[in-house]
Order: C-alpha cells, then structure tokens, then sequence
C-alpha cells in the first residue's frame, strides 16, 4: 500500500475520534457549567481549552471564555484545525483521496456528515441546541467507525485506520483524565468532597461510561475506582490498557503481513506492559498528572514511530 | 446550414433509433422527472463532479447528464471503428517519425516549422468516466431498455486499458508488470476519473511525491519500502513530469523520472512529446498521414480546416467569419472561440482583430459539422447539437471501446458542447449487430 | 592537442537534505573533432544511475545521492585529445531535427534590440550570415564578469552591453534564430592559452545550423570558432537546458556551489 495512503487512512480515523471527543467535551463542559460555581476557581471552559491545547488560539481569538463563544470555536471555527467541523472537513477530505481504499460505506458515512454538516452550518445557530450539535457528531462518528467495522477488508488499511483510532482514543482519554484531576481540581483538599464526585461522574458520563461503570464497580465513585476503569480494565472501551492493546495487535497484524517488525512495535509493546504492570496504588503514587503526562509522551513517540515506519514513505 | 439530425430522416425514424421511438412515447412525464432526479442523485452520490477551472462556485457541481442516449448502429460504428484506428496507427507512425528521421516533413508532406517549434501542449483525454458512469447509471434505472436493445457493453474499458499498459512495459521488467496512474492529486478537477480507473485497474493511484528516483529505476513509497514501477500512466502535463527536464523552479514532478525513462527503466503513456500529434494545427494533417504512413485512402474525413496562419486561409476565413467556428490552435475547454452564426456583430469584429494580429494562432472551421440528437428539454424532446469522443488505446494493439463520450449542447441551436459552458453528457450506444 | 581536465564541482547545504538527484551531461561529445582517452565522473556517495544518448547525441547520465548529506562533490577527470576543424561538429550523431532549434526560449526570447541586432548583419551565404552575426554579437556585449547572472536574458544582456559567455550565446542564439537559422548552446571546456585573452575553462558557445555544413560552432565572447582548445559536452535550447550538471535536492536547506576547473595542455 502506498505510504500515503496508510497516512491518509490514519489520519480519517484520527478527525473522526478527535470530533468525537471534542463533541463530549463540549458536553462535559456545559454539564459542568451547569454546577454552581465556588470561589476560587478558574473558569471551567478555560480549563477545558487548556486540556487540549486550544486555550491560547482561543483566547487570541475570542479573549474571555465565554459558553457560547466556545461551542462556536470548537464546533464551527474552520480556524481552529480541532473544531470538529474542521476535523469533519478533513476526514471527508482525506476520505476522497483514498476513496479506492474504501468501501461505499465507509465513503458514505464520512460524505453524508460532510453533506449534514454543510447543511449545519447554513442552518441558524440559535435554532441549534448544543446537544443536538454534539449528539449528531457522536452519531457520525459512531457511523463511519462501524462502517469500517462491518465492510472493511481485513488488510493493512484496516490496521492503519485502527491505529489511528487507538493512538487519538488513548491521547483523549489520558487528555481528559488529566483535565478532571489536574486542571479542575487544583487544591488537593477538594479530593474526596461532593464536588470531586459530582465531577468524576460528569467525566464519566461525557465518555459515555456511567452505565458500564456502575455495572462494572458498583458503590460510590471514587477516584481510585475510575483510575482503574480508564486506565487499567480492559473491559473499557476507552481505557488506556483497551487502546495500548489495540495498537498492539493491529501492529503486530502490520509486521506479520510485512514480514517485518520496526521500532514502532517494540515502543507498542512497551507502552502495553507499562500500562499492564500498572496499578490504581502505584499511579497515584506517582501521581496521576505525572502519569497521564508520561503515556502522552510515549504515545507521541510511538506516533513518530509509526511514521517513520509507514506513513512516511522514507523506509528503505 | 443543413444539419444532421441522427433520429429522423425527415419524418421517418433512423433504425438505430427506432425502439427508443416508443420508449419516450410511452414516458409520463412525471416518470422522467422522476428518473431525472434520481440520476443527478446518483451521479452526485458517486461524487464524480466536475470543477471549472477559475469560475469559483461550487467545487461539487455535476455535469448536466441526459437520459436520451445517442445510438449507433452495429455497421456505422464499424466504419467508425476503421476510422479511428487508421487514424490512430497513423498519428502513432507520425510521432515515432517526428521523434526520429522526420520523412514526413522531409517529404514535405507537413510544414516542419509546424511540428518542430510547437511546445508540447498534451492534453489528457479526459471524460471516460462519464462514459462509464452514465452507461452505469442508465442499466440501472432503465433496464428495460437494455433489454429490448443489444447494446455493446462498454465496461471492458478498463481491463482493455490495463492490458495495454501491461503491453508497454519495458524490456527491463521482469515478470508481471507494475502500472500506476499519475495524478496531479485531488485538487484536480479529474480526480474522480484517476481514482475510479485505478480501482476499476486494482493499480496505485500516484502522486508525483509518492514517487522517487533511485539509480535505474523509478519507486513508488508503501508502507512495505520501496517498489518499483514499471509503466506511468500519467494525466499530467509533460512539464510536471520531471522539474530537472522541464521546470527546474517547480517541486512539482519526479527528478530524474526523464532519465530514466530515455534509458528504458520505465514506460510513461502518453509519451512525452505526443502531444504535438494534439495540436489543432498538425491535427489538419491527419489524413497526409494516413496517406503517407500507411498508404490508404483516409476512412473518416477531417472537418474541413482552415490554417488562419495560411494567407489563403486567412483570406477566406475573414471573408466568412459570420458563417464559420474559429479556435485558438491551444485552447481547451470552448473557451477563446468564436461561434460566428451566433456571435454578435462585435465580437465578431473583435476576432477580426485578433486574427490580424495573431493569424497563426487560429483555425476555423464550418459550423455544419455537428449533428443533432433528440434531448429532453424543459418542453419535452427536441434536436440538440452532440459531438463524440471516442476512447482508443494504443499499445501493443490498437482497442477500441464501443461507444464514447456524447456531449451535448444543452442550450437551443448552441454548437459549444464544453461542459464548462453549458454542454452536458449522454450515453452513447452502439448495436450489437 | 592533448588536454587534461580537473573539474570539481562542490555543493554545500546549509542544513541536512534527504536526498538528491542529478543528470548529468559530463561525457565529452563523440566527433571527429575530438576523441576521449580517458574520462571519469564520480559522485561523492552517489549511486550511478540511468545512462543513455539523448536526440541531440548527448550521453546523459542520472545519479541518486541518498542522504542525510550537507555536501557532495562531482568530480571530473579526464583525458581528450582534440583537433581543429573549425568550428565545425563533423561526424557527430543525432537524430533531432536541426529545425527543432528554431523554437525559441525565455532567456533566448527576440526583443526589438536583438532583432536590430540580428538584421544589422548580412552575408552572400548562410555561413558568412552566421559569421556575420556572431560578430555583431561580440560587437555589442563586452566581455565583462559579474554584471550578469545564470538568469539573465539575452535581451537583458543586450541592454546592458557587457555579459559573460553565457550572455554571448544566448544573444548569438536569438538573433540567428531571429534570421531563421536554427541555433543551440553548447556546454564545454576552453583551454586557456598563455596571452591570457582566453576566459572561463568551464566555457559556453553557440552553434549554427548551416545548411552545408551542419552544426558549426561560433563563440562570440572570444571571436572565433571553437578550435582544439575547445572540449564539447553538450547542447541544449539555451543554457540552462544544456547544463552540464542539473540537480533537485529534497529538504528545505539553502544550496552554495563551488566550482574549480584546470584544463592543461598534456605533454602526451
């Protein structure tokens, strides 16, 4: 397969997961807001840009955090490349350059969001609740990637297309972990208080988890419970361990078809036993932000990895 | 101004046309709207869309498509056949000839100042994808017609043409050869055609960065390494190919890609080079070469040129301008023309202008050429203007496909068919005898 | 004369690049007016790759260099002994049509000037027409370094009054095409004798298309034809398509050529 095309296979799946999260985000955001607001705090909005790196064009843009201003710049604004209209665009877009890669299916998922979305952006905002704006990207989202699931041949662009849902997955769900724990609860003294709960829960009902956590844990939340259900279960579809070990086996299908292994396998590997030989205790020993911040790192190398590797088209 | 209405003969109908007679009789009119719809649905739900180059708009818009096919019967499409590939191992005689001993300018049979200073100017026969999705997409709403009709398939087009790249493989190619379609990417407006025929071939569809030069031979980038490429199918212009041959201050293209090419280490179709047998001008020629090559008496007769460069020509030209069609020898797309009959008084005397300054770079030709065919229109069905094109390949055979790309002029007694200007498609049939 | 060449040429970047990819038109032309008695090219961590003839006779030679690299060095050595024929290219094999010659290019585009230029000479015959024309040329640019550049035009030049070889070849080329005489650059080494009115080992000239005769070489910028201290490497419409060395370097680093070239006079 063309490295190009692998590269532009994983980057669909990248937008689509990234217009995902950034659809929950936005709906653990307004959830948030809704939650009176104590003394002391930064403004939630603002944390949740910082969590992902899109509180400075943000602010150059707009200044103060205001709601309405946020949903616009994360849902509409073609300047901000993580708006999930941008995302969208770019998927679509990456779509038709390989739409030989693709089933009709899989093309028409990703042509008929594109479509709805112009349609979107040609409606008046103000007859536009959020919800439905996030509902209907979750919607698409969940269409494109069970259309690849459903007629996808099993080949490398199957793989590469599911690499790049774990590594985007695993990188939002560390990102969002971080924004919980890091960003909105600063003062240590919150952990544990009705508040910390209130936020944990809101987390999980933004990954769309609440349900499956309850069932898999039972009792109250706890930060330790819902470390271990992101991070350590496999039975989560979002967890850390279900990403790692995705990219695991959709790597090592890549090396078998190959015949050859590469780098990226071997820091796959690593991030997988990192994430296996971890426990609740030991990351909060370490600290969960250290944690998180540690798996971005080696996520991101792995990325590079993969790169090289592949997408890059410089392999000898 | 006579023309040639290819359904009726007076008021008889044309055999070839006789069974669609009582298939439009018998459409209600609510029918055809419907299927109307339901085509443009499917021709923009493939996404095969078309992109006019500096009109701005909608990057999506579709081809106007008309569901009244153009038909052929089994023996005018075989005398068509004749034709075309006579003229096709002619015009392949000429540039092998052009491109060594010359005999042909030599013998004087062509000006070769004509040939010799002309800047290769290709143009990448576009539009068979219009041919292949219109055939599609009327079996599929009109299978009743299919039926009653014997109507040669065309979707051995890309198998034909898959054979005949594999047939131009170099000599250093061992084994089953590598064919990969060059792009210019997916800005261009023919994407869609690059992509549909590569998946329809099962090859890679290239750009110039996914392909590199290393020693001999020609790479493309996978995810597995390297692999070499044995034959380039490009739609790109010469001057895109290889920026050390051509454009030295454009990225664009693959460095070296010309070297090994003139060393044998790849095959490129078309040729680089073969677009001088394109030009407008050398193309009145193409009945001395049939002559001259291979010695027959030309099957198809050129439209008759005038060479506004010759003073002769030039004399008869301006002394008829009301009366004739005139084009820029490089243009493309129906633009820089002039539809005498339906210019106005102005813009014919503002080609008068032009002709003065610039003789050599027009050509006219009378307008009577194009025939009509019946078309649906807002009142029903009436006569339009169509031209065809035809797909030829020729590699180690020269294959035709039976049948082409009908363009219409959609607008009453308009003679230009370019999509850009309001020309549209239709299906082009041939009989099976 | 038996001559002996040392051209080396050195490409320094000022960062890394991927890789690089040249053609090369280093082989001294096969002609009656001289024969190679030895002569190598090599590329500093270059691969050889694809050779051939081109239409205009001219042997053609691809090299890739796999990088990261910052620097690569061509080197030419070798040895010609040559002969004078003045000026004419006997016994040279090409099957591109002389007329093809007649088409013009950006550096060698006709301008009021040149075509004064080109209509202020006359001969009784083509061949004197061709002299005649290469004369004016002289007449009208002096010989002078650094006033132009590897782009400048013929035109430019003109109006300058003052170029380099480059300069006298393009202007030669237009206004002979200008008269309707098919003309080309040509790419070679000059030997410089010791009254120093000789410039520029790594030399350019013009040739004429005369119908007797062929190809005959004219080189305004000394005012005469190319005689055995002349080396052809080859031809082109104008200089940049008869570079002897052309080269695309992928990676966004900044590119600085150091050229030196000796051409001496062998003992045998």
């Amino acid at each position: 397969m063309l490295s190009r095309t692998a590269d532009n296979l994983y980057w669909i799946a990248r937008y689509m997961e990234r217009a995902d999260t950034v659809a929950r985000l936005l709906e653990v955001g307004s959830r948030i807001s809704l939650l009176p607001s104590a003394q002391g705090y930064r403004s939630e909005w603002d944390s949740l840009l910082q969590a992902t790196g899109m509180a400075h064009a943000f602010a150059k843009k707009h200044g103060e955090p205001v709601q309405r201003a946020i949903e616009t710049f994360l849902f509409f604004d073609r300047d901000n490349p993580s708006s999930i209209a941008s995302c969208i665009t770019a998927a679509r877009e990456n779509g038709r350059i390989v739409r030989t890669a693709l089933t009709t299916q899989v093309w028409d998922a990703l042509n008929t969001a594109f479509q709805e979305l112009r349609g979107l952006e040609g409606t008046k905002r103000s007859s536009m609740d959020l919800s439905r704006l996030t509902d209907w990207t979750m919607r698409h989202a969940a269409m494109v990637r069970g259309s690849i699931d459903a007629t996808l041949l099993r080949n490398d662009g199957f793989n590469f297309l599911n690499i790049g849902y774990y590594l985007e997955r695993g990188d939002n769900t560390a990102r969002l972990m971080d924004v919980k724990y890091y960003v909105l609860l600063p003062r240590v003294d919150f952990v544990g208080s009705g508040l910390d709960n209130y936020q944990w829960t809101t987390l999980l009902r933004a990954m769309g988890a609440q349900r499956a956590f309850h069932w898999a844990y039972g009792g109250d939340v706890t930060a330790a419970k819902i470390a271990d259900f992101l991070i350590c279960n496999p039975q989560s579809p979002r967890s850390l361990a279900t990403c790692t070990a995705g990219l695991v086996n959709h790597l090592s299908r890549l090396a078998k078809a190959y015949g050859r292994a590469t780098e990226a396998q071997d820091k796959a590997r690593n991030l997988v036993s990192g994430i296996e030989t971890a426990t609740v205790e030991a990351i909060f020993d370490e600290g969960l932000h250290e944690f998180l911040t540690r798996y971005i790192t080696d996520a991101a190398e792995l990325a590079t990895a993969i790169h090289n590797a592949y997408l890059g088209g410089e392999m000898r | 101004m006579t023309q040639f209405n290819e359904m009726y003969h007076g008021t008889e109908v044309r055999i070839p046309y006789a069974r669609l007679q009582d298939w439009i009789a018998t459409m209600p009119q609510e029918l055809r709207s419907l299927k109307q719809a339901e085509a443009e649905a499917l021709f923009r739900r493939i996404g095969i869309t078309f992109a006019v180059y500096g009109e701005g708009g909608d990057p999506d818009r579709l081809i106007p498509f008309d569901m009244f096919p153009r038909v052929f019967s089994g023996s005018e499409w075989a005398r068509l056949e004749r034709g075309i590939k006579q003229r096709a191992r002619a015009l392949n005689a000429f540039l092998v000839d052009v491109y060594g001993r010359g005999e042909i300018i030599r013998a004087g049979r062509i000006p070769g100042r004509l040939v010799y200073q002309n800047a290769d100017n290709c143009r990448t026969p576009s539009g068979v994808s219009y041919m292949l999705e219109s055939r599609e997409i009327m079996m599929r709403m009109f299978p009743d017609i299919f039926r009653e009709n014997r109507i040669e398939p065309v979707d051995t087009y890309s198998e034909k043409l898959r054979r005949t790249l594999a047939s131009v493989a170099p000599a250093k190619c061992n084994g089953e050869p590598t064919v990969v379609i060059l792009t210019p990417g997916h800005f261009n407006s023919a994407y869609y055609e690059h992509s549909l025929l590569a998946d329809l071939m099962g090859v890679e569809l290239v750009e110039g960065q996914d392909l590199f030069v290393d020693g001999e031979y020609v790479y493309m980038r996978t995810t597995e390494g390297p692999q070499r490429v044995d034959v380039i199918y490009r739609r790109i212009d010469d001057a895109y190919l290889d920026p050390l041959c051509f454009r030295p201050e454009s990225m664009l293209g693959i460095p070296g890609l010309m070297d090994v090419y003139r060393s044998g280490g790849v095959s490129i179709c078309s040729a680089p080079g073969s677009g001088v047998a394109d030009d407008k001008a050398v193309y009145t020629y193409v009945p001395d070469m049939v002559r001259f090559y291979l010695g027959e008496e030309p099957i198809l007769r050129n439209v008759p040129t005038w060479q506004c460069g010759r003073p002769d020509d030039l004399a008869h030209v301006l002394a008829n301008l009301p009366e004739l069609v005139v084009k820029e020898v490089h243009g493309s797309g129906g633009y820089g023309m002039l539809v005498g009959p339906k210019a106005a008084k102005e813009e014919i005397e503002r080609f008068r202008a032009k002709l003065a300054e610039d003789p050599a770079n027009y050509i006219a030709q009378p307008t009577l050429a194009l025939s009509t065919v019946p078309t649906f229109v807002e009142e029903g069905v009436a006569p339009r203007h169509v031209d065809l094109r035809p797909y030829c390949l020729v590699g180690e055979r020269i294959e035709l496909v039976p049948g082409g790309l009908t363009r219409v002029a959609l607008k009453e007694g308009s003679l230009v068919v370019n999509s850009s200007q309001g020309g549209g498609v239709k299906d082009t049939w041939v009989l099976a005898e | 004369m038996r001559l002996m060449v040392d051209h080396l040429t050195l490409y320094r970047y000022d960062a890394p690049v991927r890789s690089i990819v040249q053609s090369h038109r280093l082989t001294p032309s096969i002609f009656a007016g001289q024969a190679v008695i030895d002569w190598e090219v090599t590329v500093s961590g270059g691969v050889e790759g694809a050779r051939h003839r081109d239409g205009a006779g001219d042997e053609v030679r691809g090299w890739t260099i796999a990088g990261p690299v910052t620097e690569v060095a061509v080197q030419v050595r070798g040895t010609v002994e040559t002969m004078d024929l003045s000026g004419v290219l006997r016994g040279h094999r090409e099957s591109v049509a002389a007329d093809c010659y007649l088409r013009d290019t950006a550096p060698t585009r006709i301008d009021p000037a040149l075509a004064a230029l080109g209509e202020s000479a006359s001969g009784a015959d083509m061949l004197s027409l061709a002299h005649a024309l290469s004369a004016a040329v002289s007449g009208a640019i002096a010989y002078r370094p650094g006033v132009t550049h590897a782009h400048t035009t013929a035109a430019e030049a003109l109006a300058l009054g003052e170029g380099v070889c480059q300069d006298h070849a393009h202007a030669l080329i237009a206004c002979a095409r200008y008269r309707g005489i098919p003309a080309r650059y040509v790419s070679g080494y000059l030997f410089a004798t010791e009254d120093g009115t000789m410039h520029e080992a790594a030399h350019a000239w013009a040739e004429l298309h005369v119908a007797a005769l062929g190809w005959v070489g004219f080189d305004p910028a000394n005012r005469c034809s190319p005689d055995a201290r002349y080396i052809r490497l080859g031809s082109g419409f104008d200089a940049q398509d008869a570079a002897p060395i052309r080269g695309i370097a992928r990676g966004g680093a900044t590119e600085a050529m150091d050229v030196t070239v000796a051409i001496l006079q062998s003992a045998q």
